[in-house]
């Protein structure tokens, strides 16, 4: 067998077979949508006693407004609100309802043994609020005033087509556009640095555990590098592939519910179809690999010049910045997904893998996608082999922490 | 006797300083050959070129009649001085990866490593991670995994390092056993006792440079100091002026054992007739110098403590 292929099996098998990786990668699509689902489910469920809440109002015109509902129940009464402050009865809580100097304006109290719920204090400014915005307005004399409100509040509603090429109109919907661009900005944003990242741990452990002038004395260091590159992208391929299934098999569930559920959801499940998913997809596993191989390359020469983790921050703060930066530029080219900073910051090598995903909702022009993805291999390449020069010398360095100078000689060897 | 491996003028410089300059060394087939040489005077440098580690800037290296090429790597065993392996990984799973590496089908690996296992009782090891063992247990493991592809040529760097007297023993045994089934080992070390013992030949290699090299008792006694040692039950000896002089006795369990030093440049038995003559001889023989005399010697005692150290670390 190959030896980069041996290489890549072992840092292959290696990760996959952990229980972490399994964990992480089943366990995290269920609970995101669990943390979607929960508290929606939660919320639907109402608390099973209702509460009792009396109302001593002296005005007589808010009481009867107040309505029971799954969590209280209301009762009216004319006795004071002293009377129920001892322990031995129902009544959880008291509203009073007083005049006060104002015209239409009562003077609210709620008095209770506990804490007054949240749910309750909003109840009862919604109901007192609305008699007093319905007297004051017929204290207005305005006729009709109530229907030229009713009209001004009216929203009105844009729908969103997209002409796509055979001339048909199509639904869109521009939030959905969005929000997928930036979950898959936010992945490969992700995926890229904490695999990018794996690289160099496991180039810094190789060569802190002195294992390294073993193994180049059976493989090239070269191969050594690839193999661990190849074979850590291959692992996030794999937790991708698994996402993705998890993705594909929600999105045809969500489309077979469609019929029975709202409208809202069916709408969204339609502008979801409406994207293009495959262009999306194959431009993400491209920019992915592109993306991967450039900074891991980097990663792994940066594990290699080091001796310990601690020395690895001053080479890779400059790295995390820039893509910092590029997440910073896609949420700003989120707004515009066709101006300047989002073009420029989709074509530049650094960055284009981020800032590429915020606009593939939105449709790239061909030529675009072309040269970015050229760009960004040339640039993976390149620093392939610039971190291959410096892998080389790096894992047979021991002592002091090379200085940038030093790292620029070895490039010469 | 054919050399199994030969380095040739081999050059070696990095940015600041030359590693090796010039450097050539034959080592002979199926013997054990020293390489020897103070901290920082490029012996790892030379080690790392045999293993096609690093490149030389000149020179050649000759492996078993052929340039060294990459496939001669599976025929050479390396156990570098500083050892390492997986830590996280399985001790049987990780010698399988390592041997993989060398050329070696997985099957034929693990039917080796279990050999190896059984032979030294270590079979409740195979599926414990590294870390779980001690550090001798460890040294073990790394032994065996530099064997286990069979190579022609071993190079072992400070091997006994790190090993307590009874295990260093059992391995000085098994790289003897090694060297008699036809191995060539080259064994890099700073005890210049086991020097004595199991080398043929060595070289000594001081600021990049081959100084001393060729068959150890050979060596000795082109270093040797004209001393001898007499024995007598009784009687008394007493030097020659402009001969030979004699330092007082040293008296053990009845024997007197004389220091004799040949100032007069003597043959061996003309000493011995005229130091016979004077009193009943149990024994005369010449002290050639240890290994570790003749090192003192050409490295030179009074060799700086930084000498090497500092500049090897910089600027490989």
């Amino acid at each position: 067998m190959n030896k980069i292929l041996i290489v890549i099996r072992r840092e292959y098998l290696r990760r996959v077979n952990k229980k972490s990786f399994i964990l992480l990668t089943i366990l995290l699509p269920v609970l995101m949508v669990g943390i979607v689902a929960v508290p929606i489910w939660l919320g639907g469920i109402s608390s099973d006693k209702q509460q009792t809440v009396a109302i001593v109002d002296d005005t007589q015109q808010y009481a009867q407004a107040f309505r029971d509902t799954p969590d209280y129940h209301f009762i009216r009464t004319t006795s004071p609100e002293e009377q129920f402050k001892s322990e031995d009865n129902e009544v959880e809580a008291v509203i009073c309802i007083r005049p006060s100097d104002r015209p239409n304006m009562p003077d609210v109290k709620i008095y209770s043994r506990q804490e007054v719920q949240g749910m309750l204090l909003n109840t009862v400014k919604q109901t007192v609020n609305a008699i007093v915005q319905q007297k004051k307005l017929e204290a207005s004399g305005v006729e009709n005033l109530e229907q030229i409100l009713a009209d001004l509040s009216q929203p009105v509603d844009i729908g969103t087509y997209k002409w796509t090429e055979d001339g048909a109109q199509q639904s869109s919907n521009t939030g959905i556009a969005m929000a997928s661009g930036f979950l898959l900005t936010f992945l490969i944003y992700l995926f890229v640095l904490s695999y990018g990242s794996m690289v160099m741990q496991s180039v810094i452990e190789e060569k802190t555990g002195r294992i390294v002038e073993i193994m180049v004395s059976s493989v090239r260091p070269f191969q050594l590098m690839m193999g661990k590159i190849i074979g850590i992208m291959l692992v996030g391929l794999t937790q991708m592939a698994v996402w993705g299934v998890f993705l594909a098999l929600f999105l045809s569930l969500g489309g077979q519910i469609k019929g029975i559920s709202g409208s809202d959801i069916a709408d969204m499940f339609a502008a979801v179809q409406g994207l293009p998913l495959a262009e999306m997809g194959i431009m993400f596993l491209l920019m992915f690999l592109g993306g991967f191989l450039l900074y891991a390359s980097f990663f792994a020469a940066v594990g290699a010049s080091v001796n310990e983790q601690e020395d690895s921050s001053q080479f890779v703060m400059p790295v995390m910045l820039v893509m910092i930066f590029a997440i910073y530029a896609a949420m700003a080219a989120m707004e515009n997904t066709n101006g300047p900073l989002a073009f420029w910051a989709s074509i530049f090598p650094l960055t284009s893998p981020v800032v590429m995903m915020v606009r593939l909702p939105f449709g790239v022009p061909l030529w675009q996608e072309l040269l970015s993805l050229a760009l960004l291999f040339a640039t993976s390449v390149l620093m392939v082999g610039v971190g291959a020069k410096i892998y080389r010398i790096g894992i047979l360095m021991y002592g002091k922490k090379p200085s940038l100078k030093e790292i620029g000689k070895w490039l010469r060897y | 006797m054919k050399n199994f491996l030969e380095a040739r003028h081999i050059t070696k410089r990095y940015a600041n300083h030359v590693a090796l300059s010039d450097v050539s060394i034959s080592v002979p087939a199926g013997q054990i050959f020293g390489l020897l040489g103070p901290n920082g005077a490029g012996k790892t440098t030379l080690i790392r070129t045999l293993n096609r580690i690093t490149m030389p800037d000149e020179g050649q290296i000759l492996f078993d009649g052929h340039a060294l090429c990459p496939a001669d790597i599976h025929n050479i065993g390396y156990l570098p001085e500083e050892r390492g392996l997986y830590r996280k990984m399985k001790v049987g799973e990780q010698a399988i990866y390592l041997a993989q590496l060398k050329g070696l089908s997985s099957k034929e690996a693990k039917a080796r490593l279990t050999e190896w296992f059984e032979r030294f009782d270590i079979m409740p090891w195979w599926n414990k991670k590294l870390e779980e063992l001690s550090k001798g247990m460890q040294q073990k493991v790394q032994f065996i995994i530099t064997l286990l592809h069979r190579p022609q040529l071993l190079i072992l760097d400070e091997p006994f390092s790190g090993f307590d007297p009874v295990n260093a023993q059992q391995l000085k045994q098994e790289i003897l056993r090694l060297r008699d089934n036809g191995h060539t080992i080259i064994l890099s070390t700073h005890n210049m006792e086991s020097v004595e013992q199991m080398c043929d030949t060595i070289a000594l290699i001081n600021h990049s440079q081959v100084v001393l090299g060729g068959e150890v008792d050979d060596i000795r006694r082109q270093h040797r100091t004209g001393l001898f040692q007499a024995t007598l039950h009784e009687g008394t000896l007493a030097g020659e002026p402009g001969l030979y002089e004699v330092e007082p006795a040293e008296s053990r369990h009845g024997e007197h054992n004389y220091l004799i030093r040949n100032t007069g440049g003597l043959a061996n038995s003309d000493l011995c007739i005229r130091l016979a003559r004077q009193a009943q001889l149990v024994s005369f023989c010449e002290k050639l110098p240890t290994m570790n005399e003749v090192f003192l010697k050409v490295v030179g005692e009074n060799a700086k403590w930084s000498d090497q150290q500092i500049e090897n670390k910089q600027d490989k």
